[in-house]
């Protein structure tokens, strides 16, 4: 029982992980309504901003709200200058146009800042959290984070006009411009927000697995496991299925004889399938009824 | 946020294309034939491989293709069934020492049965979602060859070294040589039975799934049937492509399989145009040889090169190489006029 109780809370340590990416990718899911595939380049090139940031001797703080800024500022750079006018697009130009975005942002953080390991450093200490050796005081730190930005999300979304009018913007476009609403600005907005909480998680899973150009691959995969897994229509589902996600893993791991390392991966991916067959709007999501 | 949405704001996921304009005329295909045959007499090895290759991942490219343009459903898992093609080829010619013509067949079997099985949960699943499943089924593909179960047949992460086939009855061809025009005759054929195959009852039929799917169904299409089939055929003709692949590369291993492969094809389709057939071959040569020119402008950047190619073709060509088709065409009849 203890072997259970300490995998599970290890699992929630992983999990924080896979949460703040989720966070990341259900807010793009709910302002453009598609996956984006470089999102996780996009915070990786961020949490190197912020570690330039700090090389250049900005403490802790100034970097992380600087890079959170600036982040903000390039989403909604990338979006009015290349996805704006791909709007009316078939999916798989969008598609195809995510790949090439990952493929530049990649290219140009490795020839910036090279492919080597980087440390990078954590304001809240790597001891042990309130004694426990599976949970580091880090990893507390950023579940933390992670459910107080899910929080300000909520609060964001129930209650300013801004939040009222993205959510009108994402579920009914039409309606929403004849209300008056820019639906366009509002879809800017959303890529903004998506990447600034983006480069929040970025430097959160930085510490962890350490800071390279091709950090975030199989973040962003495990981020999609659980977005889909909590249901992309629901911020909430989407940190509770990191959380998920995290347990699972670390549950399979330890109880299933043969799978090593090297099956996780699938397994979080047949994990995808499975949902997406039996429930496809996840567990906290809606169900989206088309008129036809 | 709401529980409905309007189903009229949405971009459609695939354009509808008409039939035919999913070919060539007859005139431009005998050109591009001629071609195909008669360049390779004419040029060095490492080009003729290069060409071989380019009309493997044409075939790949087609196949997804039928898949996309044809039925309307999306894969970013092409690499998974490009695998087990080249795998089921490769053990079989150096386990069971069967001739290399005779395992693509069989590779096509064991593909297309693979594609409709996993066309039975896709079928649940549309536009993003089956998107994030093929890519799913691409990413686990590499890892569960490298099992340990398996590795008898596989060599697990080292892979399989297959030899290279001579040019029988003594033929004074040279081996790359006679791989390709062998590449080039089953590459023909099984074009020719994609055009047809979207040509008859079934091809309409994807088609009508394509434009609406509600509306297909209504008219009497057996419309799970026929995305498993859909599914099933484009992975058939992938694994033949893997098999071929895998003899002409006279290797097979994990790692040339990743998702990276997936996203190339994926790529090749998109610049190709989609629902173009003959763009697969513009669309291949575009995933085989701009890596190349992106190197070779920049090392460092190859890779942002090759992303600001990709939107430039976005951008100035959205239909991809099918929109420069109709346009090179008008200007023709134009001339002619004058």
């Amino acid at each position: 029982m203890e072997l259970f109780a300490n995998q599970v809370l290890a699992g929630i340590a992983t999990g924080a992980i896979y949460a703040c990416m989720a966070l990341a990718v259900v807010m793009i899911y709910q302002a453009i309504d598609h996956l984006n595939f470089a999102q996780g380049e996009m915070a990786m090139f961020s949490t190197f901003v912020s570690w330039q940031l700090m090389q250049w001797g900005v403490p802790y703080w100034g970097a992380f709200v600087l890079t959170v800024a600036f982040s903000f500022a390039a989403g909604i750079v990338i979006e009015r200058l290349l996805f704006k006018p791909l709007a009316k697009a078939p999916i798989l130009t969008n598609v195809a146009g995510f790949i090439a975005l990952y493929a530049i942002i990649n290219s140009v953080a490795g020839l910036i800042w090279d492919f080597t390991i980087k440390q990078y450093p954590t304001p809240f200490g790597s001891s042990p959290f309130l004694g426990s050796q599976l949970i580091s005081t880090h990893q507390a730190g950023m579940i933390g984070i992670t459910l107080l930005m899910l929080l300000l999300l909520f609060f964001f979304f129930r209650f300013t006009r801004v939040g009222l009018a993205m959510r009108a913007a994402a579920s009914l476009p039409e309606s929403a411009r004849l209300v008056g609403i820019n639906t366009s600005w509002m879809i800017a907005l959303g890529w903004g927000m998506a990447s600034a909480i983006g480069s929040i998680a970025g430097m959160m899973i930085a510490p962890v697995v350490f800071l390279e150009p091709n950090m975030m691959l199989g973040v962003l995969i495990y981020g999609f496991a659980a977005a889909v897994l909590g249901g992309l229509t629901s911020p909430f589902g989407a940190v509770m299925g990191g959380f998920l996600v995290g347990i699972f893993e670390n549950l399979v791991g330890t109880y299933i004889p043969g799978v090593g390392n090297e099956l996780k991966l699938p397994i979080a991916l047949a994990l995808i399938i499975v949902v997406l067959v039996v429930k496809p709007a996840g567990l906290f999501g809606r169900a989206i009824v088309k008129r036809v | 946020m709401s529980a409905a949405e309007e189903i009229v704001t949405e971009a459609p996921a695939v354009e509808a294309v008409p039939k035919r304009a999913m070919t060539l005329g007859y005139g431009t295909s005998l050109v591009v034939l001629a071609a195909l045959i008669l360049i390779p007499l004419f040029v060095k090895n490492f080009i003729i491989f290069q060409m071989t290759m380019l009309l493997i991942y044409a075939l790949a490219v087609m196949a997804l293709n039928i898949l996309t343009g044809g039925s309307g459903q999306f894969s970013l898992g092409q690499s998974a069934f490009y695998a087990v093609g080249a795998y089921t080829s490769a053990i079989l010619m150096e386990h069971a020492g069967m001739n290399y013509a005779l395992t693509l067949p069989i590779a096509g079997i064991v593909c297309f049965g693979f594609g409709f099985l996993f066309g039975q949960p896709a079928l649940r699943l549309s536009g993003v979602y089956l998107a994030l499943a093929t890519f799913a089924l691409a990413t686990a593909m590499p890892q569960l060859l490298k099992l340990g179960y398996f590795e008898h047949w596989t060599g697990g992460v080292q892979g399989l070294v297959v030899t290279k086939p001579d040019a029988p009855f003594g033929l004074p061809l040279s081996q790359d040589m006679w791989l390709y025009y062998f590449t080039l005759a089953v590459s023909i054929a099984i074009y020719v039975a994609s055009v047809n195959l979207l040509r008859s009852r079934s091809g309409r039929a994807f088609m009508a799934i394509r434009d609406n799917e509600i509306a297909a169904s209504a008219m009497g299409v057996d419309v799970a049937l026929y995305k498993t089939l859909a599914f099933g055929v484009s992975a058939g003709i992938t694994g033949v492509a893997g098999g071929l692949g895998a003899i002409a590369v006279q290797f097979v291993a994990p790692d040339g399989y990743t998702i990276q492969l997936a996203i190339s094809l994926f790529l090749g389709m998109v610049v190709g145009g989609v629902g173009w057939l003959p763009g697969s071959i513009v669309g291949s040569a575009f995933i085989i040889f701009v890596p190349n020119i992106a190197e070779g402008i920049s090392k460092g950047l190859s890779g942002a090169v090759f992303g600001v190619l990709l939107f430039l073709v976005i951008f100035l060509v959205p239909h991809g190489a099918r929109q420069v088709a109709i346009v090179a065409q008008q200007l023709a009849a134009k001339l002619k006029k004058n």
